[in-house]
Parts: C-alpha cells; structure tokens; sequence
C-alpha cells in the first residue's frame, strides 16, 4: 500500500534518510525503531509531504506522490507532541480535518461524537485544550488524526511524554482500536517496548539506513547486528571465533547452536544464557552489582581480565554483590550475529 | 493576610518614587496648562470644549490626525508584515545586521525623518532632480515617513511572536487537508491576531500624536493635532484651543491604550512557543526567494534610501563633494544661534546621559513593582498609565513645564536639568515594556533553589535576578538614550536659546532658508543618525529575541 523506493533526505551534506526502502501492506501496523536522530521523524515527514525528497519515490496505492502537496495526500499525521490547536476546543481540533474537507456541519458533529466515544472521551467536545491532561491530549490528537479517515496513519512517538503505566495501557487500547478499524500504521517510536507491542512488522533504523526489518519476535531473537543487538538492551556482546559448536570468546570456550555461521563472528549471549554455578566450576566471576527487575534479578558480572557480563537470576538465588561465582554459558540462548565488525 | 499585606507594602515602597515623578512632572504640568487656558479670570469656562470642536478648522485637524493615523497604520501594516513573516521564518545571509538596520529609524528623531524624506522627496530632492516628481505636497511624503518610521514596530512585535510559533501547528493543519494558504489563515493568522492588533495599535498612537514628521512635511497644509496644539500655543498663544485639544488628544490615547493594554494581556496566553532559532530556515523555491528579494527591495526603497539621501544632501556643498556643510556647524556667526551648532552634540549627550538615568530608576522601579506577584490591582493599573506620555502631547507637557515648575519650591525653569526631566519622561515606557517581560520570565523556581542553597534575599536578588536582567537594563537604557536624544516636541519649547539640542538645532537650521542652512541640517542630521544608529547596534549585539516587546 505505501512503498518507499531509494528515498533520500539530506540536511546540507548530510544524509538523514539514505536510500531507504520499505513497503507497509494494507491494515498493517509497521512501527519503526531508533534512536533520536536515526531519521525516523524525517520518515514521516517525507511521506507526509512536509519534507520533500532529495532523491526516491513514495508510492501510495502504487501512485508517485512526487508533486502531490501534504493536504491532497490523504494520509493522517500523528505528532510527537500533539500540535493540537490551542485556540480550539476539543470538538474543533477533530473537526479541523472534516472542515477541511468539506463534510457538512451535520455530519461533522456526528463523526466528532463518534470519534471522541471511540478514544474514551465522550462529551469532551466543548473542553478547552490546555485543560487536557497528558494522556487526554494524547487522544484527542488520535481522534483529530482518524476524523478524515486517512489512508495511512502515521504516528510520530504516540505514547513519548506519557509516564509509564499510561503508556502501557495506551498501546493495548491503540493496537485494539487500529486492529477493529483496520487502519494502516506507520509509527515511529524509540521505545521497544512500545514498537513490539504496538507492531505488526519492526523496522529498526540506524544514521538513516534501515538496519533489520522483521517481526518483533524474529527481531528480539535474533538481531542482526551488534548495533541492533546493543538497542535492544543486550550488553553481552563479543567478537568471537566460531569453529564448529564452539566459539572462542574473552570469556573462554562458549557453546553455540548447531549450524551457526563459522570463522570471525560477533557473539550475543542473552543474560538468561548466562547461569550461576559453584565458583570452582566454569568461569570465575565477582558480583559488581545486581538489580530488582520484577520478574527476575540482573546480575553484572565482573570476570578477572575479560569485558562485564550480564547474568540473568531467578529472585531466590541472585547472589550478593561481592560473591565469587562461576559462569556457564547455554548454548540456545547463544546468537552469532549476522555480520562482524562496527557497522 | 499578614504576608499580603506586607507583599503590597513592599510594591507601594517600590512605585513611591515613580508616583511621585511622574505626579510632579507629568501629570501636575499637564493639569497645569489645561488649567491656564480653560480657567480664566476664576471661571472655568468649559463652553471653550464646544466651541473648540465646533470651529470647522479645528474639525479638518481633527479628521486629518485620524485618517492619515489609519492610513499610515495600513499602509505600515501591509508593507511590513511580510517583513515580518520574512525575518520570522527566514533564514539568509545578513539577517542580523538587516535587523538593526529596520530598526534604526524607530530610535531616530522624528526631525531628522522629517529632513530625510523631504531630502528624498522634497523640492531639489533626488526625485525632483531625477524625474521632476515632489511629494511634499501632498500626504504621501507623511504616510510614507509614518512607514519609514513604524516598520520595526510590526517587525518586532509580529516577527518576534512569529519566528516563536511552532511551524509544526501549520504542518498538523496541512496533513488534516487544509492547503498551505488554508493552514496560515485558520492556524497562524489566528496566533498572531493579538500581536498584530497590539502593533497596529502601536503604530496608529505614534502616527495619531506624530509631531516632527508632520511639521517638516506637512507644510501649510496637512496639520495633526500635535501640531496644532504647538500653532496654537506658540504662535497664536490661543491657550484656550490648545488645553481643549490636549484633553482631546488625552482622551484619544486613553481609549488607545486601554484597548492595547487588552490586547497585550491576551497576547502569549495560551500560544506554544518554541524557540525562534529552531523555525528559520533557507528559502526555498522561487515563490520563497521572490518574497525575500521584495522584501529587501522595500527596505532598501523606504528605509535605506532616505537615510542615504540625507548622507549624501550633507556631503553635497555648491563646490561639489566636501565637508563645507560640517565645516560651518562649529561657526557661531550664522546668526541662528548664540552658540556654534556643533555644540548642540555635547548638549545632547549631556542632556541624553541624565535622561536616561532618570528613567532607568524610574522605569526599573515600577517594572519591579509591576512584576511583584503580590502586586494589587491599583499597581497593575499603574501599567497603562506608564504608556501615556508616549501619546500625550509632548508639546504640552514642555509648555507645561515652563508654566508649572516656576515657582518655588519647584523653581527649575533656570535648572538644565528641566530638559532632561522631559526627555525621561518619554523614556520610561520604553524602559519598562523592555524590563517588565524580563523579569517576569525569571523562573520563581530559581530564586527558591538559591534560598534552599543559603542565600538570604538580598544575595538572591544579586545571584539570580541581576544577571537576568542585566542585559535587559542595558537594552532599555539604550533605548532610553535614543529616544531622549531624539526628542523633539517638549525639547523645543524648554531647551535655553544658548543650549540647543541636536534636533532643536535642525529644525531651527530648516526653519531659516538658505542652501547653508539646509545643508548644515542634514550635516546635524546624519550625525545625529550615526549617534542614533551606533547606540542601537550595539544594543543589538545584546539583545535576545525574548526581551521586550519593541
């Protein structure tokens, strides 16, 4: 439904969307992952009409939008900090899009009750914008966005100022709503907790350049590179010699699963591949610190001449800073990444 | 209860001083000249109000002051606000120096824009020269110096709101389907209403009380109130028609300034404001860079060219190019004057210097009386009557000097320092409107972390008030220094024959004939500027987009 070819966006020299490709396919929600300035927002700006392109195409039901200004595309934009329009009141922030395009008043009044029920704010229509509080905003901003019925929604962080909790409630209720109406997403998001929960399909960028593209199950499993692998929240990981199910790594000999790639590799072990044995057995490690994480404790890990390592313990048996301990390593939770080397 | 009412003693403590100056040299020689033309012989005779304004003359004065106010106002608005847009969004080589560059002829002497554009377009001007075409006859020349004059005022106040509007609010309207023209009218026209109404009404009370423009340009002809008021009362020495027209011109500028005090509360409340770094950027497209090279183009028509005619008027002797003209202010036997004319600079800046420490205090006072959260609503109406001496005419208040402060224990008429109390007097809105956004914006939450880290009150106000506001003061001293070196009307009449100001001194070189003469006002002129244009560029190094709302 929406492709980008090849598309390129350059600030002065340097790119901030370099040649990226992606496809979003009808009633799919494709969250895109990054860090700040990995050109996410750019993303969305360049589809959306508001950047154009220095080279590429966008493609919406196969038609190049090339020339086609941001308020003929059809497409919805969700901002970072909502934009609602303070000198409106809820009821006119929703409407703005029906006005725009011409509905009548009846039926505009109509589709403003039927949106503000839809986000959980019914009656909110005549309420000032700057009384809403954080998560109302949020909502508001959603309605005003799906009043037109764009083709394609896109949001640019939706849950970003909203404290925890919220935002955890928040994405159960968007994935919901967009799954029953059908919408097209595209978000974008530096948050993985929210991409994964929220996606159909994760898009992972790096310095403009699309870094792994998968489910969010195929891109937690198995990331594709150490960059991927470090976003994600993984610290363990080392370049390693890998020959047979065997590789060769500052932390000694480690299993890996059978089949996986030979030769110079780079090395993720999960914190859960990481378990505690007596500290005559394995490797032989000092307990720098460990940290409640709810369901588990985790546990860092300070080897005599080799990089941390990050342990992942069931609450009774996590160990107390200081301990001497020693470290196997499980092979199935042992992932060789796809390439070697800083990119 | 106790906190409160010792929060109202300490901005009663603050606003004492500014009361009583601006009682004693505002208000008191202000009543004092109405009092003298209407109370005669012990009657008041308040039928002179009728008779006044019945008097077909008067009412043709009357009419012109208020459309060539509306006139010039629209015409400054719709030359300006696409400068506005254009400094706002804009990013291009030169902007800062282009800046302080519009700004220059609203801290120039409305005398030396007078003689600039009757240099431009006057008779012998580079227009009469070039394609035989005078203006001075007609009301172009007037409207045309109110824009000359005014533009920064739109710039500033429009163009500084707008290069703060997020653009992002326009973007949220196009991706709803509203088209670029649909955006800036349903979105940012609606932002930007309060600025424009409170610039508009800015421009329309300079252009309703203007004085030397008109009296330059205006000939026979075209009169103001202001300067009827000054016909009145120094050439006709009618008092009578002048008190009346005075609390007309008062009443006016009151109902100005209370809609203008409204518009100005309104203004920032519920608008996001991002910082105006982040919203420039490059033009682009020839739609953009068209825009951008009609803009400068209109700058460089109406503000550079008659600043550079009246360069040029003061370099061009009979004998060709040379310095006759500045060579001839340090004679002191033309006649005019009992002094060389060059001795008008010292006065000035002598004049100006006193001036502006006056309304420093003053104005620092009553802005830190303004900005006192516990500030009751007597202060806060204090506010706006800060803002009536920029409309009451100037020309009273001078006369007024000499008729109010005559007499012991106020005997100041021998004083020098009568022409300096004048000129503070003008000065001290501008100190405060550049002072009072400041200190509002000085987050209380600071001074609570300095009191938490130790520091007594005292030490807080020296550790985190004063470097905020440093530079504020600066700014507003540098506009009070303009604005007193440039002040022309109540100058005029008070200024002592052997110690002419520089704008006195032009005008009384223009008011001789002679090429000499001529030629030695726009000498006095264009140095006039150049004082004029250094004090303002160096205020430009310091200021920020944030401080003050000129």
């Amino acid at each position: 439904m929406l492709s980008l070819d090849q598309a390129t966006v350059r600030f002065g020299a340097r790119p901030v969307l370099d040649g990226v490709g992606l496809d979003v396919a009808e009633h799919e929600i494709v969250c895109v992952l990054g860090p700040s300035g990995s050109g996410k927002s750019t993303l969305l700006r360049a589809v959306a009409g508001l950047q154009p392109l220095d080279a590429g195409r966008v493609l919406l039901d196969g038609r190049d939008l090339a020339g086609v200004p941001a308020h003929k595309r059809e497409v919805g934009l969700m901002f970072q900090d909502h934009q609602l329009f303070p000198q409106r009141d809820v009821g006119g922030n929703v409407a703005f899009g029906l006005r725009m395009h011409h509905v009548p008043k009846d039926r505009q009044d109509v589709r403003v009750r039927e949106l503000l029920e839809l986000v959980g704010l019914p009656g909110a229509a005549g309420r000032a914008v700057a009384a809403l509080s954080g998560g109302e905003q949020q909502r508001v901003a959603l309605a005003r966005a799906l009043a037109p019925r764009p083709r394609l929604l896109m949001l640019d962080e939706p849950l970003g100022q909203l404290d925890r909790s919220l935002r955890e409630r928040l994405v159960v209720e968007l994935r919901e709503l967009f799954s029953r109406l059908g919408t097209t997403v595209l978000a974008v998001t530096h948050d993985q907790g929210e991409a994964f929960a929220l996606a159909d399909r994760v898009i992972v960028m790096r310095d403009g350049r699309i870094a792994q593209s998968g489910t969010p199950l195929e891109v937690w499993q198995r990331p594709a590179d150490e960059f991927v692998a470090r976003f994600l929240g993984f610290d363990n990981v080392v370049e390693a010699t890998v020959s047979g199910q065997v590789a060769d790594t500052p932390w000694g000999k480690v299993p890996v699963p059978e089949g996986t790639l030979q030769g110079e590799r780079t090395l993720l072990v999960r914190p859960a591949g990481v378990r505690l044995v007596s500290a005559d057995e394995g490797l032989r490690c000092m307990v720098a610190a460990r940290t409640f994480r709810g369901t588990h404790v985790a546990v860092r890990l300070q080897p005599e001449d080799a990089p941390r390592l990050e342990a992942a313990c069931a609450l009774r048996e996590a160990p107390e800073p200081g301990d001497e301990v020693g470290v196997a390593f499980d092979a199935a939770e042992i992932v060789v990444l796809g390439r070697r080397g800083p990119s | 209860m106790a906190a409160r009412r010792k929060g109202a003693a300490v901005s009663g403590a603050l606003l004492a001083l500014p009361v009583v100056f601006f009682a004693l040299f505002f208000a008191y020689p202000v009543a004092a000249i109405v009092a003298r033309g209407l109370h005669v012989d012990g009657v008041w005779r308040l039928g002179q109000v009728g008779e006044v304004l019945g008097d077909s003359g008067i009412r043709h004065v009357l009419w012109f002051t208020a459309w060539q106010a509306l006139a010039s106002t629209a015409l400054t608005l719709l030359i300006a606000l696409p400068g506005a847009y254009v400094f706002a969004r804009f990013d291009f080589r030169g902007k800062q120096i282009l800046r302080a560059v519009v700004t220059v002829p609203f801290v120039l002497p409305t005398v030396v824009v007078g003689t600039a554009f009757l240099a431009l377009v006057g008779r012998g001007g580079l227009l009469d020269e070039l394609w035989g075409v005078r203006l001075d006859t007609t009301v172009w020349a007037i409207l045309l110096a109110h824009v000359f004059f005014n533009y920064a005022v739109v710039v500033r106040t429009v163009g500084g709101l707008w290069a703060q509007l997020d653009p992002r609010q326009e973007e949220a309207a196009r991706v709803l389907g509203a088209s670029r023209f649909a955006a800036w009218r349903q979105v940012t026209l609606p932002a930007l209403a309060p600025a424009v109404a409170a610039a508009s009404l800015m421009v329309f009370l300079f252009t309703f009380t203007s004085f030397g423009v008109v009296q330059i340009l205006g000939g026979p002809t075209f009169a103001t109130l202001e300067v009827e008021i000054y016909r009145q009362t120094s050439e006709i020495f009618d008092l009578g028609t002048a008190a009346v027209l005075t609390l007309v011109q008062f009443v006016a500028v009151g109902a100005i300034l209370a809609v203008h005090a409204g518009t100005v509360r309104r203004r920032e409340s519920v608008l996001r404001l991002v910082a105006p770094e982040t919203t420039a950027r490059r033009p682009r497209g020839r739609g953009q860079w068209a825009l951008l090279g009609g803009v400068l183009t209109s700058i460089a028509v109406l503000l550079v060219l008659p600043l550079a005619v009246l360069v040029q008027r003061s370099f061009a002797t009979p004998g060709g190019a040379g310095l006759g003209y500045y060579r001839a202010l340090t004679r002191d036997d033309s006649g005019i004057f009992l002094v060389a004319p060059i001795a008008a600079i010292g006065n000035s800046l002598q004049y100006a210097v006193a001036a502006t420490g006056i309304a420093v205090v003053i104005g620092s006072l009553a802005a830190a009386a303004l900005t006192r959260r516990d500030a009751g609503r007597l202060v806060r109406g204090f506010d706006a009557l800060l803002m009536l001496p920029l409309g009451v005419s100037a020309v009273t208040v001078g006369f007024g000097f000499l008729i109010a402060l005559d007499e012991p224990p106020l005997d100041l008429r021998a004083s020098w320092i009568l022409v300096p109390l004048a000129q503070a007097l003008v000065g001290v809105p501008f100190v405060v409107r550049t002072m009072l956004p400041v200190l509002r914006a000085v987050d209380g939450r600071l001074r609570e972390a300095a009191a938490v880290l130790g520091a007594s009150p005292w030490r807080v106000w020296r550790e985190v008030d004063l470097p905020i506001v440093r530079r504020a003061l600066l700014i507003a001293a540098g506009f009070a220094f303009a604005v007193s070196l440039g002040e022309f009307g109540a100058t005029v009449f008070i200024a002592r024959p052997d110690n002419p100001t520089l704008p006195v001194a032009v005008a009384r070189l223009l008011g001789h004939p002679g090429d000499l003469n001529y030629g030695q006002a726009m000498a006095l002129s264009t140095i006039l500027m150049v004082v004029c244009a250094v004090a303002l560029l160096v205020l430009e190094r310091l200021r920020t987009d944030r401080t003050g709302e000129f």
